[in-house]
C-alpha cells in the first residue's frame, strides 16, 4: 500500500507517471487499491486493523497485537475455506451445505495418521509424518467428494443441499460416537477419540521457535525473534508470535489456493464449470461431460476443504466433533462467500477476512467493551432484564449475551444481502474465464487497417 | 466416454491434418488478416468462407447425416411421436413442420438426446445414436440450438463462444493448472479466440463480443446461439424454431447466414412453425402430424399434398 | 424389449441400487425373525426379545407422527413456494416455548412468579414438579398450551413470510433456501436470548402414568398416548381440510401445477399465507408435542430435529401431505428399531443415510409422482 503511494512519483515516473499525473495522492492510493485485487484484500485488512486497534489500544501493544492475531488467523482461514465453497457453489453452482463434514474428515484423518501410536496419550494413531498425514487427510475429503458427487448428479440442487447436509451430519455423529471409535481403533489401529475428540500433532510452525515445541526452550530463530519482539523488546508474549509464524504459513497457502483456482477458472474448464451453473442443458448439447466435470469440481473442492479443515483446526490443538463440525460452520463459510459475491475468488477472500473480522470476532469484542464499560449487575435471565424495566441492566444483558444477538445478526445479513444484493458486497464482477486476455481483440488478429 | 468415437479435435497443434480451412484460419492470423474486410460486412463472403466455414467433412458413406427409424416417444400415458421415421440428406436445408403438437420438439430432443426415445432408432452417419447422451452425440458432430435462446447469460458472448469447441486440451483441470503443461492451453485459446472473433463477425455481433449473453437482445441470443452451435464443428446442425420472435431484418440475416453455410457443405434440419419460411428456405420439408411423418418432398409437393392441407385446415397455409 | 416373464430381472438389472436395497431389508428381516426366535446362525441371529421390539416399534410410532406432523409443513411450503425451507425446525421450537409457557402459566399461575412461567423457567428457579404441568393432573393446562403453540407458530410464520419470503416470489429455489437460513438463525437465536440456552426438564413426574398393555408386554405413558391423540387427530383434521374444503383443493391445485392453478383464478396470495398458518401451527403443535414426549427443552432442539423431518418428507416424496405422515413413521421406526442392529449412537445416522439412499435411488419418493398436496 505504502509503496503505492510514496515512491509512485519517483520509481514509476518514466512509464505511467509521465503521461497522466494523478490528481492527488490519496485519490491514486484508492483508486489503485480498486483497480488491483491485492490492494482491495490489503486495504480491508488494514481497515480491520485500524478499527481493532481503536478497540483495544488501551490494553497495551500486547492486546493489539493479539488481537490482530486473532483476526488475521480467522480471516485467513475462511479465506481459504471460501475459496473451497466458491470453486463448487460460485463456479458450478453446485449447492454444497456439508462443508464442515468436508473440513472435519480431513482434520480427523489427519490425525489418525499422525499422531503417536501410544494409547497413552489418548486415541491411537499411526504415527506417519506429518506430510502424509495432510496429503491422507486431504485424498479423504476427496474421496468422500467423489461419493457426494454421485448425489450431484442427479438431483436439483435443493436436494443436493439436504444429501451434503445429511452427509455431513453422518460424518460428525460418526467421529461422535464411541462405537466408532473402537471399530477403527480395532481395524485400523487409529481411534478418533469419540465425543472427547483428539489432540493434534505438533505444529511444525512452533517448533520453529521453540525446541521441540517446549516453552522455555526458544531456537536461535526463536531467540532472535523473542528478542526483538518479546518480553525484552516490544513486550508481546511468545504464543502470540508464534501465531504471526503460523500466519505466514496460512497466507501462503492462502496464495496458493487462490493461484490454483484463479488458473482453473481461467481455463476451458472454467468455462465448462461456468457453462454447467448457467445452464447444464445447454453445456451438454454443446458436448461437455457434464457429470465428469461435477464429479471433478467436488473433488477437487472437497480436497481443499480438507486441506482448509488441517490447516484451522490441526492447529489448534484439539479437535473434537460437537462444537466444532455442526452445520453453523459451514453456514458461516457460505455467508463469507456470499458477502464476497459467489463466483470471484477475490470475493471470496475478501468476504472471508470481512466476515471474521465484522461479523464473526468483531460483535464479541465490541459488546465485551461496551460490557466493561457499564456499571451494573447483569441479570440472570432475559425476563428478569425485561422486568427491571431499566434500560442499563437491559444493556448489561444484551452486552453479556452478546452471542446469540451476533447470530441474529447474521441472519439479518443474510437475508439483507439475499434480498438486496444477491451479487455480494462488490458487486457484479467480470471473471473471466479463459487463459487469455479477452477484453480487447489482439492486434495480430485485427484486420482493420 | 464414448472412447470408439475420435473427438473431432480441433486443438492448435494438428493443423497439418485438419481437414478443414475454419481451423487453419484460426491457427494462421495471418491468412485471416490478407483479405479481411470488415468495413463492410454485405460483401464479406470471402471472410465468411475464412471465418467459419468448416467443410463438414463430406461424409464419405452413402449414408445420409441423420435417419430417424420408427421413433416412438411416450410420456406415461400420452404418445408425442408416434413411429416417425425421415431421413436428411447431405448438404441440404431440411425443414420439419407441422401443426402445434405434432411432436416436433419432442422429435428433436429424442435426436439430440435430451429424451431417452421409448422405441425406434437414430442414425447419425451412418452409426446408431439412439440413447446416446446430449454429450455424446454433440461429439459426433450433431449439435442443436434451442427454441427459446439458452444463452449462458453471465458469461460474456465471447466466452459462449470460446465455450463450444469439441476437446479443448485445457478442458482438462490438471492441464489447466499445471505450469508446464499451461503453455499448449493458453497457445490453444489464443487460436480459438481468433476463430471466435471471426465467427462473431460472420454473424455481424462482434460489437456485442464484450457483453452478457443475459443483455442480449431476443434476436441476438438466436444469431449467438447459432454462432455458439457452429463453433463445435458440426457436421449437422439441427435448429429449433430458430426464428421464433425475431425480427424481419434479423430474420433476413439469420436465412442469409444459413443459406452461406449450407453452400459451405452443412447440412441443416430446421424446425419452424411459419409455413411460408420453410416454403421459400427448404429445398425438402418433412410435415409431421399427431406423432408421425404425414408427408415428405419438395415445398410444392408439400404445398399441394391433400393431407397436408386436411392436418393444417383452420390454420393458414 | 423384455418379456413379461423377465420384468422382474429386468427391473432388478435397470435398478441395482434398488435391488441392493430390498436384499438388505430381507436380510435385516430374516435376521430380525431369527433374533426373536433365539437362533443364532453364525453373523446373524441372536436374542432379542419381543418387549424390547414392542417398545421399540411403539417408541418408534409416537416420534413418527410428531416428525411426520411437522413433515407436514414443510412438504405444503415446498410444494406451494417451490423452496425447502430451513427455518422450519426452528418454527416447531418457537411452537415448543411459546405453548409450554402459556401451558405452564395456566398450571403454575398463583404460587409461582409470571416471569419464571411464560420463560419455560428460565428466569426464576421453579422445578417442574412445583408447576406440575403433566396430562393426567392440569389437563387443561397442556390443551390449552396446545392451541397456544399452533397460534403462535402460525403467526410467526406468516409474519417470517411477509419479511422475508414475501418479497422474493419470484426468486429460484436456492435464493429462498439461503432466506431461509438467515430466518433459521434469527428465530434461533432470538430464541436462546429470550429463553436462555440452557436444556432443562418441562413436565412433572406423575405416580402411576404408566398404561400397560400386557399381552403385547408394551408401556405406555400417559403422554404418550396424548400425542397418539393429538396428533392423529391434527392429521385427520388437515385430510378433511384438504379434501373437502375448498381451500384444500386450491392448495392441492396450487402444490400440482401452480401456473395452471394461476391461470384458473385461484388467489394463489391468501393459499400461501394460509400454507403458512397450518404448515407453521403444525410445526408449532409437533414441537409442543416433542417436548411433552421428551420432557425436556432447549432453544435449538426443532433446528436439530429438521434433518429428520426433512428425511420425513423425502421419503414420502416432497409435496405430499400423507405422504410426509408415513414418511415420518418410516424415519421414527428406523431411529428407534436400528438400535437392534447398530450402536444406539448411530441411529439418526441411520435415519439420515436412510434419505440419503432414497434420494439416489427413488427421489419421487415412496408415493413418487402422487402429488396429494
Amino acid at each position: 500500500m505504502s509503496d503505492a503511494d510514496a515512491p509512485g512519483g519517483s520509481a514509476s515516473g518514466p512509464s505511467a507517471g509521465g503521461s497522466e499525473a494523478p490528481e492527488s495522492a490519496t485519490a491514486a492510493l484508492v483508486e489503485a487499491a480498486r483497480e488491483s485485487d491485492l490492494g482491495l484484500v490489503v486495504g480491508t485488512l488494514l481497515a480491520i486493523y485500524a478499527a481493532a486497534t481503536l478497540l483495544t489500544f488501551t490494553d497495551g501493544l500486547n492486546s493489539v497485537v493479539g488481537l490482530l492475531e486473532t483476526l488475521t488467523f480467522l480471516g485467513l482461514v475462511y479465506a481459504l475455506t471460501a475459496l473451497a465453497l466458491n470453486l463448487q457453489w460460485g463456479y458450478t453452482g453446485l449447492f454444497n451445505i456439508g462443508v464442515a463434514g468436508f473440513m472435519a474428515v480431513g482434520v480427523y484423518t489427519m490425525g489418525m495418521v499422525v499422531r503417536s501410536p501410544d494409547p497413552a496419550f489418548g486415541p491411537p494413531g499411526l504415527g506417519l509424518p506429518l506430510p502424509v498425514g495432510i496429503v491422507a487427510g486431504m485424498g479423504m475429503a476427496a474421496l468422500l467428494g467423489g461419493v457426494a458427487a454421485l448425489p450431484a448428479l442427479r438431483l436439483k440442487a435443493d436436494y443436493l443441499a439436504i444429501v451434503t447436509l445429511g452427509l455431513s451430519e453422518i460424518v460428525r455423529l460418526s467421529l461422535q460416537s464411541s462405537a466408532f471409535d473402537n471399530f477403527l481403533r480395532d481395524t485400523i489401529g487409529a481411534g478418533t477419540g469419540g465425543g472427547r475428540g483428539m489432540g493434534m500433532p505438533d505444529n511444525p510452525v512452533r517448533d520453529l521457535f521453540l525446541v521441540d515445541g517446549q516453552a522455555g526452550t526458544p531456537t536461535a530463530f526463536g531467540d532472535l525473534v523473542f528478542g526483538v519482539f518479546g518480553s525484552d523488546g516490544l513486550g508481546i508474549s511468545q504464543p502470540i508470535l508464534i501465531g504471526w509464524g503460523y500466519i505466514a504459513v496460512l497466507a501462503a497457502f492462502l496464495v496458493g489456493f487462490y493461484l490454483l483456482l484463479e488458473r482453473l477458472g481461467r481455463s476451458p474448464f472454467g468455462r465448462t464449470m461456468k457453462a454447467i451453473r448457467e445452464d447444464e442443458l445447454v453445456a451438454d448439447s454443446l458436448g461437455k461431460d457434464v457429470n465428469l466435470v461435477k464429479i471433478k469440481v467436488f473433488v477437487i473442492g472437497c480436497a481443499l476443504m480438507g486441506l482448509a479443515g488441517i490447516l484451522w483446526f490441526g492447529s489448534q490443538g484439539n479437535v473434537s466433533p460437537t462444537p466444532q463440525f455442526r452445520p453453523l460452520l459451514t453456514f458461516y463459510v457460505f455467508i463469507a462467500v456470499i458477502i464476497g459475491g459467489s463466483g470471484s475468488n477475490t470475493g471470496s477472500v475478501l468476504g472471508g477476512i470481512v466476515f471474521a473480522a465484522v461479523l464473526f470476532e468483531g460483535p464479541r469484542r465490541v459488546g465485551g467493551t461496551v460490557r466493561g464499560l457499564i456499571d451494573a449487575q447483569t441479570p440472570p435471565s432475559f425476563a428478569d432484564a425485561v422486568a427491571s424495566l431499566d434500560p442499563v441492566t437491559f444493556l448489561a444483558y444484551a452486552t453479556e449475551n452478546v452471542a446469540p444477538l451476533q447470530f441474529v445478526f447474521l441472519g439479518l445479513v443474510l437475508v439483507f444481502i439475499i434480498h438486496r444484493r444477491p451479487e455480494g458486497i462488490l458487486g457484479d464482477r467480470i471473471e473471466t474465464a479463459a487463459a487469455v486476455d479477452l477484453s480487447e481483440r489482439p492486434a495480430g488478429g485485427e484486420s482493420d487497417e | 466416454m464414448s472412447s470408439d468415437a475420435p473427438d473431432p479435435s480441433d486443438s492448435a497443434e494438428t493443423d497439418a491434418d485438419a481437414p478443414n480451412p475454419g481451423d487453419v484460419a484460426a491457427t494462421d492470423p495471418v491468412t485471416a488478416t490478407a483479405d479481411g474486410t470488415i468495413g463492410e460486412p454485405e460483401a464479406n463472403d470471402s471472410e465468411v468462407e475464412e471465418a467459419a466455414k468448416h467443410v463438414p467433412s463430406g461424409s464419405p458413406s452413402e449414408a445420409p447425416p441423420l435417419r430417424v427409424e420408427g421413433l416412438v416417444k411416450r410420456f406415461g400415458g400420452v404418445t408425442a411421436v408416434d413411429g416417425a421415421s425421415f431421413e436428411v440428406e447431405s448438404g441440404s436445408l431440411t425443414g420439419l413442420i407441422g401443426p402445434n403438437g405434432a411432436g416436433k420438439s419432442t422429435t428433436f430432443n429424442c435426436i439430440t438426446g435430451v429424451h431417452e426415445p421409448t422405441g425406434g432408432s437414430v442414425y447419425f452417419e451412418g452409426e446408431e445414436i439412439t440413447g446416446l447422451k446430449p454429450h455424446q452425440i454433440a461429439r459426433e458432430g450433431l449439435v442443436r440450438t434451442f427454441q427459446i435462446a439458452r444463452e449462458l447469460s453471465e458469461m460474456t458472448v465471447l466466452e459462449n463462444l470460446m465455450l463450444a469447441p469439441q476437446g479443448q486440451l485445457g478442458e482438462s483441470a490438471i492441464r489447466a493448472v499445471t505450469p508446464g503443461l499451461r503453455g499448449a492451453v493458453v497457445e490453444e485459446e489464443t487460436a480459438l479466440r481468433e476463430r471466435a472473433w471471426e465467427t462473431l463477425e460472420f454473424f455481424e455481433i462482434d460489437h456485442l463480443a464484450h457483453e452478457h449473453a443475459g443483455n442480449l437482445s431476443g434476436g441476438q441470443r438466436k444469431l449467438l446461439e447459432m454462432a455458439r452451435a457452429l463453433m463445435t464443428d458440426p457436421e449437422m446442425v439441427l435448429l429449433d424454431e430458430p426464428l421464433a420472435g425475431v425480427n424481419p431484418t434479423l430474420e433476413e440475416k439469420l436465412l442469409d447466414r444459413i443459406h452461406d453455410l449450407r453452400a459451405d457443405g452443412y447440412t441443416f434440419l430446421l424446425v419452424e412453425h411459419d409455413m411460408d419460411i420453410i416454403m421459400e428456405n427448404c429445398e425438402r420439408v418433412i410435415v409431421m402430424h399427431q406423432g408421425s411423418v404425414l408427408a415428405e418432398g419438395t415445398g410444392d409437393e408439400i404445398r399441394n399434398d391433400e393431407r397436408v392441407i386436411e392436418a393444417y385446415l383452420g390454420e393458414e397455409l | 424389449m423384455g418379456t413379461t416373464d423377465s420384468s422382474i430381472v429386468d427391473a432388478a438389472r435397470a435398478r441395482p441400487g434398488l435391488l441392493f436395497v430390498v436384499l438388505l431389508a430381507g436380510l435385516l428381516l430374516v435376521d430380525l425373525a431369527a433374533k426373536l426366535a433365539g437362533v443364532g446362525l453364525g453373523p446373524i441371529g441372536g436374542s432379542l426379545s419381543v418387549d424390547r421390539l414392542g417398545s421399540n416399534l411403539w417408541n418408534g410410532v409416537v416420534i413418527g407422527l410428531v416428525i411426520g406432523l411437522a413433515g407436514i409443513g414443510l412438504s405444503m411450503t415446498y410444494s406451494i413456494l417451490s423452496f425447502a425451507n430451513f427455518s422450519h425446525g426452528d418454527l416447531v421450537s418457537v411452537g415448543a416455548f411459546s405453548g409450554w409457557g402459556v401451558a405452564f402459566l395456566i398450571a403454575g399461575l398463583g404460587d409461582i412468579p409470571v416471569r419464571a412461567l411464560l420463560t419455560v423457567r428460565d428466569a426464576g428457579n421453579a422445578s417442574p414438579g412445583a408447576i406440575g404441568a403433566h396430562i393426567l393432573t392440569t389437563p387443561g393446562a397442556i390443551l390449552v398450551g396446545l392451541v397456544a403453540a399452533f397460534v403462535v407458530t402460525a403467526l410467526l410464520a406468516v409474519a417470517l413470510d411477509r419479511a422475508f419470503y414475501k418479497p422474493m416470489r419470484d426468486r429460484d429455489g436456492i435464493s429462498l433456501l439461503i432466506a431461509s437460513i438467515g430466518a433459521a438463525l434469527i428465530v434461533r437465536y432470538l430464541l436462546q436470548f429470550g429463553y436462555g440456552s440452557d436444556r432443562r426438564g418441562v413436565t412433572a413426574s406423575v405416580d402411576a402414568s404408566n398404561l400397560a398393555f400386557d399381552p403385547l408386554g408394551l408401556s405406555v405413558n400417559a403422554h404418550e398416548l396424548t400425542i397418539l391423540v393429538a396428533a392423529v387427530g391434527l392429521m385427520l383434521a388437515m385430510h378433511g381440510m384438504l379434501q373437502h374444503t375448498k381451500l384444500g383443493t386450491a392448495m392441492r391445485a396450487m402444490a400440482d401445477n401452480k401456473d395452471l392453478a394461476l391461470i384458473t383464478g385461484i388467489p394463489a396470495e391468501r393459499v400461501v399465507t394460509a400454507t403458512w398458518i397450518i404448515g407453521g401451527g403444525l410445526a408449532g403443535a409437533s414441537g409442543y408435542l416433542y417436548v411433552l414426549l421428551r420432557g425436556t427443552i432447549q432453544f435449538d432442539f426443532g433446528w436439530l430435529l429438521l434433518l429428520l423431518i426433512f428425511a420425513a418428507v423425502i421419503l414420502g416424496g416432497i409435496g405430499s401431505v400423507y405422504g410426509a405422515i408415513v414418511g415420518g413413521l418410516v424415519i421414527g421406526v428406523v431411529f428407534t428399531t436400528s438400535t437392534i442392529w447398530i450402536p444406539s449412537d448411530f441411529n439418526q445416522a441411520a435415519a439420515f443415510a436412510v434419505m440419503i439412499l432414497m434420494l439416489l435411488l427413488r427421489p419421487e419418493g415412496l408415493f413418487g409422482g402422487v402429488t396429494t398436496a
